[in-house]
């Protein structure tokens, strides 16, 4: 083995491993505030990559209609579960949330795809997109069976799942996308290349870890969120609107399956169903980190990008065995260590 | 209507669909798929519905059992019928291996490592070189009976649901036997199963390998059905569907697996066929799944099933008492002069935090001894380490002068000490009655095959009436046939208490008995356990009631912040300055 290989593959795993890390980051976020295991993260990163290429290609991205739509089902769903409880302060604010933002970002993204955006202009645009779906899938699904167990909430999540992936090829077909890069800066270090793109990879997945564990672990609202997931009624009795802490989860973990998808789509084609196996390896990350720490899900993530990196210059047939065979052994590790006393389920 | 009745009427119904005139023959497919769905879901129910292992990796089972009688029977040209065993068999061997790994994994990390194998077998099934890659096997000869070779959907039709039919019974009967009870206790945790000596491990595999056994048997079905296999049935996709078909129908109920795979089949066919073939647009169907989906779980998120046997006839179980012969009881040993249970500086510590600190004290035959202190004094930590749930740091702990530390709950309770829980732990969902017989569980032997075929009867009656006998014994025949969720708190220690009896113990642990009672009602359970003394049992209680400890303890260790206080006579107690100190604080 020589050593440029040995470097090109570490760099190529480092940079996939830094996406997963993001989706890990997502699924862990909303896992700990919802106990919901987010299968349609993968959407998320599709929804985020094919919005950002038809913005940057001048078109009309399917996901504002998408967004304007379920954002006026989350109102009806919204109207009909306070129609008891009726007031005018609730009607604005669902009226704002659910119609009026998602009409806004389908008048900018109108407006966007006419003339030619700045990549920041079209970013800032994808995520006022995907992020509000987020919520509103939040809104119209999960939050009626809250209360539920982990597996119906799983279940629902593959019946979100399916919904979104036919939604995909309905709005963006069949074809792939690729968006231009956000820089053009590179530079060579030693036998390394790297590029603008790939440094942007690095800075969002680190800047994000950091945002995210000063969060929840220095910040009321973040404890606030995690409390919601130990305890819906214990947090509810303390003052905490766990309903709003859900519908947060969802729309932050939206988002950042947009910016993975927004960070991927320059470097690799993207597909309407492309999302679900980057989501699962991000899923890998998640799961190795016990689904609970930001930190480990990063490193696992690493890992992860590393271990399929090799494996694919080396088996490549076998990559994907390899990659999901690996995690059972971390799985049984885990589980060995930290030995649960009392699962109390129901 | 009783359930067998109800469970032929079905047979006929399925037996007799496929002669009726103008059945089109695209139903009999449909109704073949079902089945086929329906024996990996009946699985599941058994799994994750019962046992609470949530599996995605069913799919990977149905391949194994597709796979190996697709290889025997293109490349070795063995018989359908020989390769059912093969299949049957491989799909176990490999249940094994996968399963003692995935029993291991402790909450949500057995999900999700079984979605991790699924898609690690899943990507085999496609780049192995003998199983043909991505475009798998064909030619797969058709199952025949004589001359008759089942090439056609309605002809296979009987050999699919005779399967489903037969497991479904074998599973029901299976549920019903002393090992059922022990399954379906795994879901609520495993500290009350092992406390009665249920071995939880090996009853999670057993459920792992029939759940995996079933669905091999539907890979071989499928396999000879359609005559060709491809990996793409056993991927991801498929192992969420069948989840998906167990919940949807109701997870905890066999026959919901098969109304579920009823309910998805024919959902997916409708929308596949004819209403949206208009459209034109391919994937709006799944769109439409997917919402359904979502809206049926948030209408029935306990799935359709109860829903529907809400409205059938079913008659109740008979409310008459089980008769059986009496069990054999412990043999006696001679423990007169011996100290049944000794203490010896056993110590218990959390990180930092001491919270048994060398506590010592004995027991002798036939004596109330009462464990008391503060909350946080360490009395149900110290229960914990008698019977085995916990290690002990330090110390020594026997039992007639044999050393019990460090062995498991299983061992401890067959040694003769029984126990009940301070928050209680009980099967909600299971009756009174069976809830006590899972404290019969070692005084029981049928195995799950026993079971499974109904050869367990007699010894199923023992154990049914002497659960019946202790129940009685506590008070509790009227609520016998009652979901023990629905007793309330104060009667669900008593009916502990009964499960606790029907291990036959020397001594029984009792934490805080009295909790929840009514006057009058810890009057009868006082007047109880002064018979069980008299009976020649030791008890070893833990009781904030103080009225309740010094009229029935003869001996009372006070324990505070873990370390023991005082011993000695109620009346010692009473008067000790260390206890008055310990419960009223340092100025009284």
């Amino acid at each position: 083995m020589n050593t440029t290989i040995l470097l090109l593959l570490a760099q190529d795993g480092v940079t996939n491993g830094a996406i997963y890390a993001l989706l890990g980051f997502g699924l862990v976020l909303v896992f700990a505030v919802t106990r919901v295991i987010l299968i349609p993260q993968g959407e998320f990163i599709t929804f985020g990559a094919l919005t950002y290429a038809a913005l940057a290609s001048g078109k009309l991205p399917g996901t504002a209609e998408l967004a304007c739509a379920l954002g006026f089902v989350a109102f009806c769903v919204e109207m009909f579960s306070i129609r008891h409880q009726f007031t005018t302060g609730r009607l604005v604010r669902a009226t704002a949330l659910y119609i009026l933002a998602p009409a806004l970002a389908l008048v900018l993204a109108q407006f966007a795809c006419r003339g030619t955006s700045s990549a920041t202009i079209n970013i800032a645009l994808s995520l006022m997109i995907v992020g509000p779906i987020g919520l509103y899938l939040y809104r119209i699904a999960y939050q009626p069976i809250a209360h539920a167990s982990v597996l119906v909430l799983l279940i629902a999540s593959v019946g979100v799942h399916l919904a979104l992936q036919g939604l995909a090829l309905l709005f963006f077909g069949a074809e792939g996308m690729r968006a231009p890069t956000i820089t053009d800066v590179a530079a060579s270090i030693g036998p390394l290349r790297v590029t603008g793109q790939t440094l942007a990879v690095y800075i969002v997945a680190a800047s994000l870890i950091v945002a995210l564990w000063l969060f929840f672990g220095h910040t009321v609202y973040g404890k606030a969120l995690r409390a919601t997931a130990v305890n819906r009624i214990g947090a509810r009795l303390v003052g905490i609107r766990t309903v709003l802490s859900g519908q947060i989860a969802f729309m932050l973990a939206a988002g950042i399956g947009a910016i993975s998808g927004i960070l991927i789509v320059p470097m690799t084609t993207i597909y309407y169903d492309s999302g679900f196996l980057i989501g699962l390896k991000g899923f890998i990350a998640a799961i190795v980190g016990g689904l609970a720490s930001y930190p480990l899900t990063a490193a696992a993530a690493v890992a992860v990008g590393i271990v399929e990196a090799f494996s694919s210059f080396y088996a490549s047939n076998f990559k994907e065995v390899i990659v999901f065979a690996l995690i059972v052994p971390v799985l049984l590790a885990r589980s060995l260590s930290a030995p649960i006393m009392e699962e109390e389920k129901d | 209507m009783s359930q067998r009745w109800s469970i032929a009427l079905f047979a006929l119904v399925m037996a007799l669909f496929p002669v009726l005139p103008g059945i089109p023959p695209f139903w009999m497919v449909l109704l073949d798929n079902i089945g086929l769905a329906a024996l990996v879901a009946l699985g599941l129910v058994l799994l994750t519905g019962v046992g609470g292992l949530t599996s995605f990796g069913q799919a990977a089972f149905c391949g194994f059992g597709a796979y190996t009688t697709a290889v025997l029977t293109t490349s070795f040209g063995l018989s359908p019928w020989l390769t059912l065993p093969a299949s049957l068999l491989v799909t176990g061997l490999l249940a094994v291996v996968l399963g003692l790994i995935t029993v291991r994994l402790s909450g949500h990390y057995l999900p999700l490592g079984t979605i991790a194998w699924g898609l690690s077998v899943y990507y085999l099934f496609s780049k192995l070189e003998f199983l043909g890659r991505n475009d798998g096997i064909s030619g797969i000869p058709p199952i025949s009976i004589g001359s008759l070779k089942m090439m056609s959907a309605g002809s296979i039709y009987y050999v699919i649901w005779s399967a489903v039919l037969i497991s479904s019974l074998l599973t029901l009967n299976l549920l019903d036997s002393r090992l059922g009870r022990a399954i379906r206790a795994l879901r609520r945790g495993h500290l009350a199963a092992e406390a009665f000596g249920v071995q939880t491990a090996r009853a999670k595999l057993l459920v792992f390998i029939y759940a995996a056994i079933l669905a091999g048997l539907s890979g071989w079905l499928y396999a000879h059905f359609l005559r060709a296999v491809n990996p793409t049935p056993f991927g991801a996709q498929a192992g969420i569907e069948y989840l998906f078909i167990a919940v949807v129908g109701g997870a905890g109920y066999v026959w919901g697996a098969v109304l579920g795979s009823g309910i998805v089949v024919i959902l997916q066919e409708i929308l596949k066929s004819e209403m949206f073939s208009a459209l034109g647009e391919g994937q709006l169907e799944i769109v439409v799944f997917g919402v359904l989906l979502v809206v049926l779980l948030q209408a029935a998120p306990g799935g359709v099933w109860p829903r529907v046997a809400a409205f059938w006839p079913f008659e109740r179980r008979s409310d008459k008492l089980p008769a059986g012969e009496r069990l054999a009881a412990r043999p006696k040993v001679d423990i007169a002069g011996k100290m049944l249970l000794e203490v010896q500086g056993a110590r218990k510590q959390f990180g930092g935090v001491v919270a048994v600190n060398d506590v010592s004290f004995k027991i002798s035959p036939r004596q109330i001894v009462a464990l008391i202190g503060p909350n946080g004094a360490g009395k149900s930590t110290t229960f914990n380490l008698i019977t085995g749930v916990l290690a002990a740091t330090s110390g020594k702990i026997s039992m007639l002068g044999r050393p019990i530390i460090g062995l498991p709950p299983q061992e401890i309770v067959r040694r003769g000490i029984a126990r009940t829980f301070q928050h209680v732990k009980l099967v909600p969902d299971m009756t009174v009655l069976e809830n006590v017989a899972i404290g019969t569980h070692l005084r029981g032997h049928a195995g799950a095959i026993a079971s499974m075929l109904r050869l367990d009867r007699r010894d199923e009656a023992r154990l049914l009436a002497e659960a019946a006998r202790q129940i009685k014994r506590v008070g509790l025949e009227g609520q016998m046939y009652q979901l023990a969720g629905n007793l309330a708190l104060g009667q669900q220690r008593i009916v502990e208490i009964a499960r606790a009896l029907c291990a036959d113990p020397i001594l029984l642990l009792l934490d805080e008995p009295a909790a929840g009672l009514r006057h009058n009602e810890k009057q009868q359970l006082a007047a109880l356990l002064r018979q069980l003394k008299h009976e020649g049992m030791s008890i070893l209680l833990v009781e904030h009631d103080m009225g309740f400890v010094m009229n029935l303890a003869e001996q009372i260790v006070v324990l505070d912040f873990g370390t023991k206080i005082a011993e000695g006579a109620p009346s010692e107690i009473k008067s000790n300055p260390d206890v008055v100190r310990a419960y009223l604080g340092v100025a009284a």
